[in-house]
Formats: structure tokens, C-alpha cells, sequence
């Protein structure tokens, strides 16, 4: 079924056919290199993907480090320039009560990418736990564990995160505190929805790694089936898993966001790039600058990660997936 | 084919009760009381407040009150809004034609841009055309709903004055000028959506072309010398849109995730906002019934998928 193709068009052509469904990251290695330089090697050919890496890794130093050289607080109010345009003082503007702008956006920086990698880890981890036991048992466990996942994908799922925001926010704000319950709950609620596409690819990964000659050689040796888990087939089926995981955090992020600008996100004093953007649309005609920076923030970071993602899918997974 | 569907259909019903009971459960296991406010309200005795726990029945145990709650479902009882003083059926039938019509026109604009464009970029796949089509095939699904809908008003409502941002459902005018307004105030809507879904489509649909060009079969069709458009469109095409089907099927609930979005910025007055609506003023009944009717239009879209995919692929049989 694979051919000579990758899986993305904005990869350049490469030279030697990828040899399809081997299920390993790395199946012929360079003279020398270890699997990782050999992924990094296929990864560079990927134009998009480096400049991404490049562009995102600014992102994320600009939203680690930026508030501390952008020394703005996001709380300071100044009526004298409300909802001025982008200036010296202020160079993405400010908000209806004269806060800066950019304080707010590097702020909110840093709780959207936290919310994205946290819920991307609880998916990974919940994926690659429901995926492995389906895999590894057959039968009824896996019949269940697979009619668990179908469920799941078939739950609309905005509409129960924000039922479950709507019921659950109240007591988990009075268990860890505003800031931390609403990250907590987001972060569950996302992840929580977010885990079947790679319990499918895990379950799937074992299904065929299971069956290879290495494992069986360990079986052979004595092996226990946890021991055959850890060393032999979860390390070998985690290349889908990365991009997969990659392409959540975007995912999250996405979640994040939309949860917010429909209000129902962080608590207002809380500046993700989601709630300023909610704050930001009734003010669409006045103040666009105001909506458009954030927004820019959530797209620029969603396409970077996304291409990421598609690099990473040439370098780790040889398999052509969608 | 009739008991392909009915079969089909029995096992729809499996699930249906399978998100019934999530459903339920996360409202039980939600903190909070209905008699909450009664709790407070020191003119209400204790016992008249006991007295109408027990009269609905939220001393019973969960499954007692699940089986009651589900029978009541079934009979069409789905309860009263708290807000709008309506039963939730009447209320909810009112919005779903908005909703349908605006999710079926942007999967159609999905489905116009997806097919063609994912066809032509996997006849020549790495020319330009393909190149440039899958860049903004990413740039269209990175750009998230909420974000595309504020800039589309910046532009067309606000800059250039062409369409209207709000969306009214009491238009007075008649005949082709009723049509004519409501066309255009769902111009903006159905854009965001249908490219949004449009750009990941097509990215499926390229993906499964090259999956099957590739095969033998297509060679030798290329081999009996028939035309390139004759070898896309009937030979590849039809089995290229196998698993495409299946994606789709799976993507609807993200598709009514980003309709609640959208309805949500042009005030759009679907079942997407009445959730919003009555979870911003913690009207149950009425957030119940919406989560239960899109679990069940996911649950429709999803068999209208398998007997599509039936459609496809003769080799699936109706037995």
C-alpha cells in the first residue's frame, strides 16, 4: 500500500522508497546513526516543518521569557489610552480599559500552551494505557475497550465539555483555588476527550508488533508479557503516538480557545488567547487590533505545531497515515 | 437492504443508551441540587423541602431515577425550560431546521471544494497546484472557527458593508427577497464552517487518491489506454472515497462542535446557541435535551455514512 509517497505533499520527494507497514521508526539505519539522527535527517527535509520548529520555538521562548523583558503589568489600567491602535508605548494597542495588549497575549501565551501540552500528555498517557491493554489481551477485554473508544468518538464532544465545565467548575474552584481548579478541569476534560484516536493507533501498533519475529524471540526467551510490553512493543510503537500527540496540542490549544471565547473557558481575569478574543468582539468595529493579535497568537501557533506534526509524521512514522 | 438498515439500525441503539447513560451519569455525579435554592430560601420549611425531593424522586437510588429519566425521554416527556417557560421539544424543534440547514449547506461547500481540489492535487501530486492547495489546505484548518468568523465580519460586515453579521429569523420581506436576505446572512456562516471542513477533507481525500492510484488495477487500466479522466473519476474516485466516508462520519462531531461556534458569533438561533444559552443561565432541562439531540444526530449522520459506504463498496454486503 505505501509507496514511494509521504504522507505530505509540502515534503520534498524523497529519494529511497519507505518500506511500508514495518511498524519500527527507523527500519534502515545510516551507517552510524543512531534512529534518532536518522528521524532528524528525514525531518530537515520537510521545509515547512524546520521553519515551523523554528517560528514555534520563538513563540514559545517569546511566551516563557517575554514577561520578563516586557515588564507590563496585564492588570494596569489606563483610561487615558483606551483602546488605542498599536504605538510605541503599546505596540499591539490596548483593551477597553487601556491594558496593554501584548502584557495580555505573552500571559495568555503561557496558559494556552501549558492547558495544550498538559491535556496532550492526560490524552497520550489514557490513549497509550487503553490502547496497550486492548492490544496485548484479546478477547472480551478488547471488545469492551474498543466499545469504550467507539462510544467516545461518537459523544459530541463541545457539547460535554462544556456540560461538564457548566457542572463541575464551582466545586473544583473551591478544591485547588480559581486558577488552578479551571486548569485542572479544562485540562481533564480536554485530554479526557482527546485519548481515542491513539488508543486506536496503539492498539493497532501492537496488533502487528505482537506477531513480529523480535517479540516472539523474546516470548521464546521467557519473557513476561509486561517485560515484553515495556522493553520490546511500546518502544517501537511510539512514532504514530508522537505525531499524534503533536498534532493534539494543537488540538487542545483549539479546544482551549473555543471554550473560552464562549465564555466558559478561564474566569475573565484570567487573559487566555481565547477569552481575550471573547472580550475583544463586541469592540470588532472600534478596536480590530484588539481581536486580531490573539487570534493571529492561536493560528500562527496551531500551523506551526500542525506542520510540526507533518514533519515529525515523515521522520518517525513510516506507515502512510492520514 | 431493508434488513441490512433495520440491523443497522438495532445497532445504533446500543449506543444511543450507551451515551444516555454518560450523559446521566455526569449529571449525577455533578454537585449541586435542584432544591439548592429552596435550601436557602429560610421561608421553606425542611420538611416541605424533603417532602418534594421525595415527591420527584431524588432520594432514589441512581438507576431508579436513570430508567424514570429514560422512560420519560422516550415518551417525548422532556421536561419544561426554567428560562423560557416552554416544554424542551417545542423549543428544540424550533431551532433544528436553522441548525440542519446551516450545517447540510457548509458540508456541501465542504464537500464542492474537497473532492475537486483533493482530486487535482493527487493527479499531480507535488506539482504547484498541489503544493500551493495543501499549504492552504493547513493554513484552513489551523485557523480555528471562532477566529475565521470575527475576521470574516471585519471584513464583509464591517469594512465593506455586504452582509449582516447578525442573523435574523423574523425577516418580514416575502418571496424572492425573503429568499435573497436569507441567503445572504448565511453566506458568512456557512463559509466558515464549510471551509474549515473543506480544508481537512481535502487533505483525506488526496491522501486516499494516492492510496489507491497506485494499485494494479489502475495500471492496467491505464494500460487498456483509457483516458487519464476516465481512470480518475470512475476508477480511483469511487474507491478512494472508501475511508474518506468513514473520516467524515467520524469528523461530525466536530462539525456540530464548530456549528455551536458559529451559531454562538452570528447569533444564529439553532439548537448551538440555545446550549450556550442555557448553560450561561443553568437551565438543565434544556442542556440535557440539546447534548441528548446532538448525540443522536451524530448517531443518524454515522449510519447514514455505513450504508453510504455500502453504496461504495459493493464488496460490503447487505446481509
Amino acid at each position: 500500500m505505501a509507496g514511494s509517497i509521504p504522507a505530505s505533499p509540502t515534503a520534498e520527494r524523497s529519494g529511497s522508497a519507505q518500506p511500508g507497514g514495518s511498524g519500527q521508526p527507523a527500519p534502515r539505519r545510516a551507517a552510524g546513526g543512531s534512529p534518532w539522527a536518522e528521524a532528524w535527517r528525514r525531518f530537515r527535509r520537510h521545509k515547512m516543518a524546520l521553519f515551523s520548529l523554528v517560528l514555534l520555538g520563538l513563540m514559545v521562548a517569546a511566551v516563557v521569557f517575554g514577561p520578563l523583558v516586557w515588564r507590563h503589568s496585564i492588570e494596569e489600567i489606563d483610561f487615558t489610552a483606551r483602546l488605542a491602535g498599536p504605538s510605541l508605548a503599546h505596540p499591539l494597542g490596548t483593551d477597553d480599559l487601556g491594558r496593554d495588549i501584548l502584557a495580555r497575549v505573552l500571559y495568555g501565551g503561557r496558559i494556552s500552551l501549558a492547558v495544550g501540552l498538559a491535556a496532550m500528555l492526560m490524552a497520550i498517557v489514557v490513549g497509550v494505557l487503553i490502547g496497550a491493554i486492548a492490544g496485548i489481551s484479546r478477547g472480551a477485554v478488547d471488545t469492551a475497550l474498543m466499545w469504550l473508544t467507539d462510544l467516545f468518538l461518537s459523544l459530541p464532544q463541545l457539547p460535554l465539555l462544556l456540560i461538564l465545565i457548566y457542572l463541575f467548575r464551582d466545586s473544583l474552584k473551591g478544591m485547588f483555588g480559581v486558577e488552578l481548579g479551571t486548569f485542572v478541569l479544562i485540562v481533564a476534560v480536554i485530554g479526557g476527550f482527546r485519548w481515542m484516536p491513539v488508543a486506536r493507533l496503539v492498539r493497532a501498533q501492537f496488533f502487528s508488533l505482537r506477531e513480529k519475529e523480535f517479540v516472539e524471540a523474546a516470548r521464546a526467551l521467557g519473557a513476561t508479557v509486561p517485560r515484553q510490553v515495556m522493553r520490546h512493543i511500546l518502544p517501537n510503537s511510539l512514532g504514530p503516538v508522537i505525531v499524534a500527540g503533536t498534532i493534539d496540542v494543537a488540538a487542545a490549544i483549539i479546544a482551549e480557545s473555543t471554550l473560552s471565547f464562549l465564555g466558559l473557558g478561564f474566569p475573565p481575569d484570567i487573559p487566555t488567547w481565547g477569552r481575550i478574543l471573547f472580550d475583544a468582539k463586541d469592540y470588532l468595529d472600534i478596536a480590530p487590533h484588539w481581536a486580531l493579535f490573539p487570534g493571529l497568537a492561536i493560528f500562527l501557533t496551531v500551523l506551526t505545531i500542525n506542520f510540526v506534526g507533518d514533519g515529525l509524521r515523515d521522520a518517525l512514522d513510516p506507515r502512510k497515515v492520514m | 437492504m431493508g434488513s441490512y438498515v433495520l440491523r443497522r439500525l438495532l445497532i445504533a441503539v446500543p449506543s444511543l443508551l450507551g451515551i444516555s447513560v454518560v450523559l446521566f451519569t455526569v449529571l449525577a455525579l455533578a454537585p449541586g441540587d435542584p432544591f439548592e435554592e429552596l435550601a436557602l430560601n429560610p421561608n421553606v420549611p425542611a420538611e416541605v423541602r424533603d417532602q418534594l425531593r421525595k415527591s420527584f424522586g431524588l432520594d432514589d437510588p441512581v438507576w431508579q431515577r436513570y430508567f424514570r429519566w429514560l422512560a420519560a425521554m422516550l415518551q417525548g416527556n422532556w421536561g419544561y425550560s426554567f428560562i423560557s417557560r416552554v416544554d424542551v421539544d417545542t423549543l428544540i424543534l424550533q431551532r433544528v431546521p436553522v441548525t440542519l440547514a446551516i450545517i447540510g449547506a457548509s458540508q456541501v461547500l465542504a464537500l464542492a471544494i474537497a473532492l475537486p481540489v483533493g482530486i487535482l492535487s493527487a493527479a499531480r501530486p507535488y506539482s504547484w497546484f498541489d503544493r500551493i492547495a495543501s499549504t492552504l489546505a493547513f493554513v484552513g484548518f489551523s485557523l480555528p472557527t471562532f477566529f475565521t468568523g470575527l475576521l470574516l465580519i471585519l471584513l464583509f460586515s464591517i469594512t465593506l458593508d455586504w452582509l449582516p453579521f447578525v442573523y435574523r429569523a423574523d425577516i418580514s420581506a416575502t418571496g424572492w427577497q425573503w429568499w435573497w436576505e436569507h441567503i445572504r446572512q448565511a453566506i458568512m456562516p456557512v463559509a466558515v464552517l464549510g471551509l474549515f471542513q473543506g480544508a481537512s477533507w481535502m487533505r483525506y481525500v488526496r491522501s486516499a487518491m494516492l492510496d489507491v492510484i497506485r494499485l494494479d488495477y489502475v495500471t492496467t487500466a491505464r494500460s487498456k489506454g483509457l483516458a487519464e479522466r476516465v481512470i480518475l473519476l470512475k476508477h480511483v474516485v469511487r474507491n478512494a472515497l472508501i475511508p474518506v466516508v468513514t473520516l467524515v462520519a467520524l469528523q461530525l462531531p466536530a462539525v456540530f462542535g464548530g456549528a455551536i461556534v458559529t451559531e454562538q458569533i452570528f447569533r444564529i438561533p439553532g439548537i448551538g446557541s440555545l446550549l450556550i444559552d442555557a448553560i450561561l443561565r443553568n437551565d438543565t432541562p434544556v442542556v440535557m435535551a440539546v447534548t441528548f439531540v446532538f448525540s443522536c444526530l451524530v448517531i443518524v449522520f454515522n449510519l447514514i455514512a455505513d450504508l453510504l459506504y455500502g453504496w461504495l463498496d459493493p464488496r460490503i454486503t447487505y446481509r
